[in-house]
């Protein structure tokens, strides 16, 4: 399938926008080729391909909206569609918090393309499993890996003047690695836009050395420790804690970010005064679109400075309703770090653990925004600024609120699911019990 | 409907759940939903075309899916409608085996030139992956069906219920729970059917009408001057019936501890949210639990998903052999202990059962997604580990003869793999009520519903919440308890199992969304039990102050 270029999609959006007879009318355009290759068992076992596009119309008569989809763009197709979603708008009972669409809107151009990327072959992928099984099977290891490849555009266009386009392209992989004794496990992520930066050996090689430093772990107390926490473990739970970035539910009174009394908590110190979270599409290591689904222009925003809360989103409804200017809800969290390096920071641990990654994190509390869940594929014991030796894994009952108040040192930042996240040291990590589990 | 207001509305966040792109198909009007779609005939011309290329090809074997899979979700909040959404999704699916590998592709264009060219387009993956396989596929033996019609049995068609009557029923709950003192009320109608067409080289053509519905609800009261709030989930389950489950029968309740109804085969949604209403409220002051041992009394529709991640999911035969190593982990339940003949996984009364054929089930099909009819089979008979969850490609490893039928993909375009069937716990063979165990429980807590769930990558450390707790001491329910969650080991649980209610008791837990496999794929599946008592399990308290 093709990737539409701005143009031959302003081609398509204007043909499907010259037949519409409602109030109000907004197109959206999308499209993606996704590869992948998966290995287990230093084998392959599946892998696949797939392509769509699709063109979805969202015709609105006063309050009232329908929503149709197609995935054929002649003008007889498009014509179609567009009739099919004022078919609907018509028989939809009206939406109170309808909100018209937004005029023409001034948007940073987007830096989330790589052509490499978008070239990705099927060799190339079975090239990458190879470079986990070979490795693999030299140090008695067994892989496990997946990798994703995709490259994809989107467009909007609606009846008040504004049109959107966003071309990009995104590499995904991890491998997990374990000992064929079964005591050791390792695993990495790595995550890009441009593959180009993607460097299979080196990710293969740290989750079998991982694997192999892990081996026959030693049981210890469950308690409260400092941790280092490497970024991918941190960035799970500081991706639920952005989940309650929703004005909304805070000022309806449910959510963490609601206060007493129906206030919310912007402006309030909720954690560590050396904690800064923002976010910024431009960013040259996590760019994304600098444009919403509704066509909102996605800026540079700040969401904890010094450890105060400094924007909560609001919809456009929501914005309207309070009075505010809309906030778009994030698309990318880059954390503020520090200088020092992971081998940095394990050297001025007195008595601590290091965590690889965190695993199934659940929600246990909403109002305090407590997450369980459980160390995974390389937890290991520090004293006097060594590692010692590996660990069991633990399950934890912490915040990550609790964990931002309790930061000791903030490390080098390092992009995992496209967010930068800096290693973290935290004191007094609630570790509630072991597991057997390697 | 975009992704990110598909998640809110659905209620899906804290990442608890796996987003399904399969319910994002294309959107259409209701009326749609009843047309008949690509006629039998087409379908197994098409379905050859795809077979006989293959072969051509020199595909050893090749198995082919053409989907239609009609979805409609009704989403509320309070006294709006947020949305009425009806997708339907259409296209075909062609699995290889070339060189002794896998291939897969699909594409939306159901003619000969489209399937044709996907069906290239899979024998080319799997020649290019066969260079670096090491495993050759060996499939077990399957019959050959001929052509075979299946249908979920239901007495009401979803797609025929006028859209105007599902909206009527989730504002009437929701102004139930207004009514009695819910701050906020979310509530929402999932219904799928799934038309799925399979033919394979080994001579099945086989015609399947699959049925789902699931109706939620999330009732929350707020104490505005203190800034707390409480949730309250539905007490109904997902279930494999047609719009009839929502009838609200009275002979389908059953009368729960500390005065909670509890459903059946038949859900009352105005009713429970009238419960809900009140219970939230009730929780906003609760006694905080003390940490420590407690015996727990659980109730189906929250054992069901300890059942899921305790039982239901170690014994994938997938999972043992490491094929999810980077992804849902593997299992501490190994091809060793299924050896051994006495690996203890329960006690003595523990009766585990995988049953793809259960009426009213999520998993419940005529036959699975590479045309091996449904069945059912022991996984752990009076508390011994005895099989795993197989499918034709992995049947030889574990020495069986044929496949245990639970090969499922969530959509056309995706391509099938090992999927947990239906496990559940047989209940007690003596006549034994709830009540009845209650007044045998000296110092314990009642759970009910379902809550936060997490368990390590091999199954051993699990932590579950539930929807309600109740203390109960000295054989009576003394009052409702909050901040409750309970840590185990999963062998040491099931052991610790020392009593099972009667059948009377029995219901089905479901989840419409269990993931698994890169990309990741949803599968429905319930989980039977009757009430179930767990003697000495370590609960915390899992109340925090900042």
């Amino acid at each position: 399938m093709a990737i539409y270029t701005k143009e031959e999609a302003r081609k398509i959006l204007e043909k499907a926008l010259s037949f519409s007879k409602a109030d109000t009318c907004e197109i959206n355009l999308s499209g993606y080729n996704s590869g992948n290759i998966r290995y287990a068992r230093n084998t392959v076992s599946t892998s696949g391909y797939s392509s769509n596009q699709s063109l979805a119309v969202q015709s609105s008569f006063g309050k009232k909206s329908g929503t149709a989809t197609i995935d054929e763009f002649d003008d007889a197709s498009l014509e179609k569609v567009v009739r099919r979603a004022e078919e609907l708008a018509q028989l939809s009972p009206e939406n109170p918090e309808f909100m018209e669409p937004l005029g023409p809107q001034m948007y940073d151009e987007a830096i989330t393309y790589s052509e490499s990327t978008a070239n990705v072959t099927p060799e190339y992928r079975a090239e990458v499993a190879s470079s986990s099984i070979v490795p693999a099977d030299a140090k008695d290891v067994t892989a496990a890996g997946f990798l994703n490849d995709s490259a994809g555009f989107s467009a909007m266009i609606n009846s008040k003047g504004l049109f959107a386009y966003n071309q990009t392209t995104d590499v995904d992989f991890t491998v997990t690695m374990r000992t064929n004794d079964g005591t050791g496990s390792g695993w990495v992520k790595r995550d890009f836009n441009d593959v180009d930066k993607f460097d299979a050996d080196e990710a293969a090689k740290t989750a079998i050395d991982k694997a192999v430093l892990s081996r026959e772990a030693k049981a210890i107390e469950p308690g409260k420790y400092t941790v280092i926490l490497e970024p991918a473990a941190s960035a799970d739970l500081l991706r639920n804690m952005f989940r309650s970035l929703n004005a909304r539910s805070a000022d309806e009174g449910r959510s963490f970010m609601s206060a007493p009394d129906g206030k919310n908590k912007i402006g309030e110190k909720i954690v560590d005064e050396r904690v800064n979270i923002y976010s910024d599409p431009l960013n040259p290591e996590v760019p994304t679109a600098t444009w919403n689904s509704e066509g909102q222009a996605i800026k540079k925003t700040s969401w904890i400075e010094n450890g105060v809360v400094k924007n909560l989103a609001y919809d456009r409804f929501w914005a309207k309703e309070k009075g505010v200017e809309p906030v778009p809800f994030p698309s990318n969290a880059i954390m503020t770090g520090g200088d020092a390096s992971l081998e940095e920071l394990i050297k001025s641990t007195k008595k601590g653990i290091l965590v690889t990654r965190l695993w199934y994190i659940r929600s246990v509390d909403p109002q305090t925004l407590l997450y369980t869940g459980l160390t995974r594929d390389g937890t290991f014991y520090i004293e006097n600024g060594e590692i010692k030796y590996p660990v069991k894994n633990f399950r934890f009952n912490e915040s990550p609120i609790i964990m931002l108040n309790n930061l000791e040192t903030l490390g080098q930042q390092v992009r995992i699911n496209g967010n930068l996240i800096p290693y973290m040291k935290v004191r007094d990590f609630t570790f509630t019990s072991l597991s057997d589990a390697v | 409907m975009k992704r990110r207001d598909f998640v809110q509305y659905a209620g899906l966040g804290a990442g608890a759940l796996m987003m399904p792109s399969l319910l994002l198909g294309n959107d259409i009007p209701t009326e749609a939903l009843l047309e008949p779609g690509m006629d039998t005939l087409v379908k197994k011309r098409m379905a050859d075309v795809a077979l006989n290329t293959a072969k051509s090809l020199g595909a050893t074997y090749a198995d082919t899916r053409i989907g239609r899979y009609l979805n409609q979700y009704v989403f509320t909040r309070e006294d709006k409608v947020q949305n009425v959404v009806n997708t339907e999704s259409f296209g075909i699916g062609i699995r290889v085996i070339a060189n002794g590998t896998w291939g897969f592709a699909s594409t939306n264009s159901v003619t000969e030139d489209g399937i044709k060219k996907a069906t290239e387009q899979a024998v080319a993956i799997a020649k290019a992956n066969s260079k670096i396989q090491k495993e050759p596929v060996k499939l077990a033996p399957v019959n050959a069906y001929g052509e075979v019609f299946w249908k979920t049995p239901i007495k009401k068609d979803f797609k025929e219920v006028p859209v105007s009557e599902k909206v009527d029923l989730l504002l009437s709950a929701n102004a139930a729970a207004l009514d009695n003192g819910a701050n906020f009320v979310n509530s929402a109608l999932f219904m799928v059917n799934e038309q799925k067409y399979f033919a394979s080289t080994d001579g099945s053509y086989i015609d399947q009408d699959i049925h789902r519905l699931w109706p939620t609800l999330r009732v929350t009261a707020v104490d505005k001057a203190a800034g707390t709030f409480k949730t309250r989930e539905n007490m109904s389950a997902p279930v494999g019936m047609g719009y009839e489950y929502l009838d609200g029968l009275e002979s389908e309740k059953l009368e729960g501890p500390a005065g909670l109804r509890l459903y059946r085969n038949s859900y009352d949604m105005v009713e429970d949210a009238t419960m809900a209403a009140k219970q939230a409220k009730e929780k906003l002051t609760a006694k905080s639990v003390d940490a420590g041992k407690y015996d727990l009394v659980l109730e189906p529709n929250h054992l069901g998903l300890t059942i899921h991640e305790s039982v239901g999911h170690p014994l994938e035969l997938d999972r043992v052999l490491g094929y999810e190593a980077n992804y849902a982990g593997t299992s501490f339940a190994s091809l060793d202990k299924l050896k051994s003949g006495n690996f203890k996984y329960g006690s003595d009364i523990v009766n585990l059962v995988a049953d793809k054929t259960q009426v009213g089930s999520l998993g419940a099909v005529g036959y699975d997604d590479e045309g091996v009819k449904a069945k059912k089979w022991d996984l752990v008979r009076n508390g011994v580990l005895t099989n795993f969850q197989a499918i034709r490609d992995q049947a030889h490893m574990i020495g069986e003869e044929e496949s245990h039928g639970c090969c499922y993909a969530q959509s056309w375009d995706d391509v099938q793999f090992q999927r947990m069937p239906n496990v559940s716990l047989e209940p007690g063979k003596e006549k034994y009520s709830i009540s009845e165990m209650i007044k045998d429980v000296e110092k314990g807590i009642y759970i009910a519903g379902r809550g936060s769930y997490s368990i390590d990558q091999q199954r051993y450390n699990f932590q579950f919440g539930g929807t309600v707790f109740y203390e109960i001491k000295n054989g009576e329910i003394v009052g409702m308890l909050e901040d409750v969650a309970y840590q185990s080991n999963t062998q040491e649980f099931w052991n610790s199992c020392v009593k099972i209610c009667d059948k009377d008791d029995y219901r089905l837990f479901g989840t419409f969304f269990d993931g698994k496999g890169q990309p990741s794929q949803v599968s429905a599946v319930s989980h039977g039990s009757s009430t179930a008592r767990f003697n000495d399990v370590n609960v915390i308290n899992t109340g925090r102050n900042i």
